[in-house]
């Protein structure tokens, strides 16, 4: 695991030169700029359970209601309330937020599947509302007729409406953000608690932590972010529907934060980039894509349990 | 008024039932190997698949009486193959295998058997309406409660006194011990797996008869059996099936009152549990926790 200090740099100067040069080589490799703006929405959300998953050890299979909050908050604003796209970001995120504190004040206690199996459950009911909820939320058809706003900044307008690029180095900004809080957070001694929990809850409840109220403001962490990235990911495709809010939603999360590597800071990061490109490129080959992907999270979790960059660091 | 509201209380006892017996099979599974199923809803609808293509040469009958059977067989190579590996491992992985079965199971039924909803007849004397006042008294409705009902008692029956379910029970206490008193743990596991995958098949051959059969149709089952369990309280047969006829009640009623929250009122009823009573109305403290 130890990793000299001279690499870790080398690796994450690699890491932000790739992302900050990606429109400018995404459409000569094949791809294009909103899979890389999508790479990036699902990289904040995977990495944000991840900090709940794999530096808290509690298993949320339930991140996508929060996901799904931020993304109808923010379309929810900017169709009926106000077209400013900051602000409908900023509702999103207020969603998710308060949905989390009142869901977190009732599983808090709860550990290991049972925490899990709640998560799931609890989930549902913000399906449910968007859903059913026509007249509002647009109901299965979704919410759709209205897009992200440019944004003006006094001197000069972003236009991260009508160019592509524009708004993946705006999505950038708030995804470089949100890490370097959730990095700084869990430098701090509140997120060596949070591993030390992780480690062991009981040794951590006996040097009088008290573990309830960490992982609670832990899983509020993980789901304001997730919120966010569930607002990006609304103004990314100018609509919502309810597959954001549903399960099968929570378990793509999951599986990205496994498949690049629960127990590293990028391996949300390089778990989604793999996951959204094999999407990508098995729905546009077959129509039996959900079997590939089932097949998929199979071979994960048999032969792959330690994600990609647990591989490389143990070589 | 009245007749709706029993229309649909009885609608509701009907759905409750589903969700009981596929809640049980989830709950037998979780309390013995601690592994969610997902793909539960999956062998649910492969059950309902298998009845459909048995039925031209086995009839309803013989289909309700051979699917199910299939239906945990090819449950027990799933286990055997694939689940048995996480066992032990941390729940997540169980979590995220399962998941994955159960798109392959569904997608496997749409690749087999076609998107497209397809009918699934019952027998003729079975559908038709018993009075006339009430008219949703059909006969295959009252038959799935008999059969549901029946299927209960036998399931308790079998842990309560044979041999396989009183090792399932010790298993569920201690399993190292029961281990170490000479039974074949692992052949347990996959006993009380086929059990489990066995009832979601009946479930499944039961819900084609009424809804008719489609690749998604466990979709919709698999959520609420979870809430059946939460509010039942883990650990405790009896909590999950009076769960699992609870929420299907207070669907029912819900559709008379607000059709729109009907889904949505089984997840509050589930977060009013856990706020009075976190371990589920019948569950051990401490269980799982």
């Amino acid at each position: 695991m130890i990793v000299g200090r001279n690499w870790r740099l080398a690796a994450n100067a690699l890491i932000w030169l790739v992302l900050l040069t990606a429109p400018l080589w995404l459409n000569a490799v094949g791809g294009y700029t909103q899979l890389g703006t999508l790479v990036l929405v699902m990289a904040l959300a995977a990495t944000a359970l991840n900090f709940l998953l794999g530096y808290t050890g509690v298993l949320s299979f339930g991140h996508a209601a929060y996901f799904g909050l931020g993304a109808y908050g923010a379309g929810l604003t900017i169709k009926y309330l106000v077209p400013d796209t900051l602000l409908g970001m900023l509702v999103g995120v207020a969603a998710a937020v308060v949905a989390a504190a009142i869901v977190g004040r009732l599983i808090v206690h709860l550990r290991g599947i049972y925490f899990a199996m709640v998560t799931i459950a609890f989930g549902q009911i913000f399906y449910f509302i968007a859903f059913r909820w026509n007249n509002v939320t647009g109901g299965d058809d979704g919410l759709s007729n209205w897009s992200r706003m440019p944004i003006n900044l006094g001197i000069d307008k972003l236009d991260i409406l009508d160019s592509p690029t524009t708004f993946y180095y705006f999505v950038l900004f708030f995804f470089a953000l949100s890490l370097a809080v959730m990095a700084w957070t869990l430098r701090s001694p509140f997120g060596r608690t949070l591993v030390a929990i992780r480690e062991n809850e009981r040794r951590a409840r006996f040097l009088g932590v008290p573990v309830d109220a960490h992982i609670w403001l832990s899983w509020m962490i993980s789901c304001t972010f997730a919120g966010l990235a569930g607002a990006l990911y609304a103004l990314l495709n100018n609509f919502a529907d309810p597959h954001v809010l549903h399960w099968e939603q929570s378990g793509e999360f999951v599986i990205m934060a496994v498949l690049g590597g629960m127990r590293s800071f990028w391996g949300p990061l390089v778990g989604a980039a793999i996951f959204v490109l094999l999407q990508e490129y098995v729905s546009s080959m077959t129509e039996n894509w959900m079997s590939f992907i089932g097949l998929f999270f199979v071979v994960i979790v048999l032969f792959f349990p330690n994600g990609v960059l647990g591989i490389v660091s143990r070589a | 008024m009245t007749q709706l509201v029993l229309y649909n209380v009885f609608n509701g006892l009907i759905i409750g039932a589903f969700y009981a017996l596929m809640a049980l099979g989830l709950s037998l599974i979780l309390n013995l190997s601690g592994v969610i199923n997902f793909a539960h809803g999956g062998f649910l609808a492969i059950g309902a698949y298998l009845a459909y293509t048995l039925m031209p040469y086995l009839g309803f009958w013989g289909a309700l009486a051979v699917a199910p059977v299939l239906t945990a067989a090819l449950g027990v190579l799933v286990e055997r193959l694939l689940i048995r590996r996480v066992y032990g491992r941390d729940p997540l992985y169980s979590l995220l295998l399962t998941f994955g079965l159960a798109f392959i199971l569904q997608d496997g039924a749409r690749i087999i058997w076609g998107p497209e909803t397809q009918p699934f007849a019952v027998p003729g004397w079975l559908s038709n309406s018993l009075s006339s006042e009430f008219f949703f008294l059909t006969g295959y409705r009252l038959f799935m409660v008999a059969l549901a009902t029946v299927t209960v008692i036998a399931l308790f029956a079998v842990l309560r006194w044979s041999r396989l379910g009183m090792r399932i029970r010790a298993g569920v206490r201690d399993l190292e011990t029961v281990s170490a008193l000479g039974v074949n743990v692992g052949r347990l596991r996959s006993l009380n797996f086929a059990l489990g995958i066995y009832l979601a098949g009946l479930a499944g051959v039961l819900a084609a008869g009424m809804l008719g059969l489609q690749p998604t149709i466990g979709n919709d089952l698999i959520m609420p059996s979870f809430v059946a369990i939460i509010i039942g309280g883990l650990g405790s047969l009896p909590g999950t099936l009076v769960g699992g006829l609870l929420i299907g009640v207070a669907s029912g009623v819900t559709t008379v009152f607000f059709p729109s929250a009907s889904e949505a009122v089984i997840y509050a009823l589930m977060a009013l549990v856990l706020l009075v009573r976190p371990r589920g109305l019948f569950g051990e403290e401490g269980r799982l926790q």
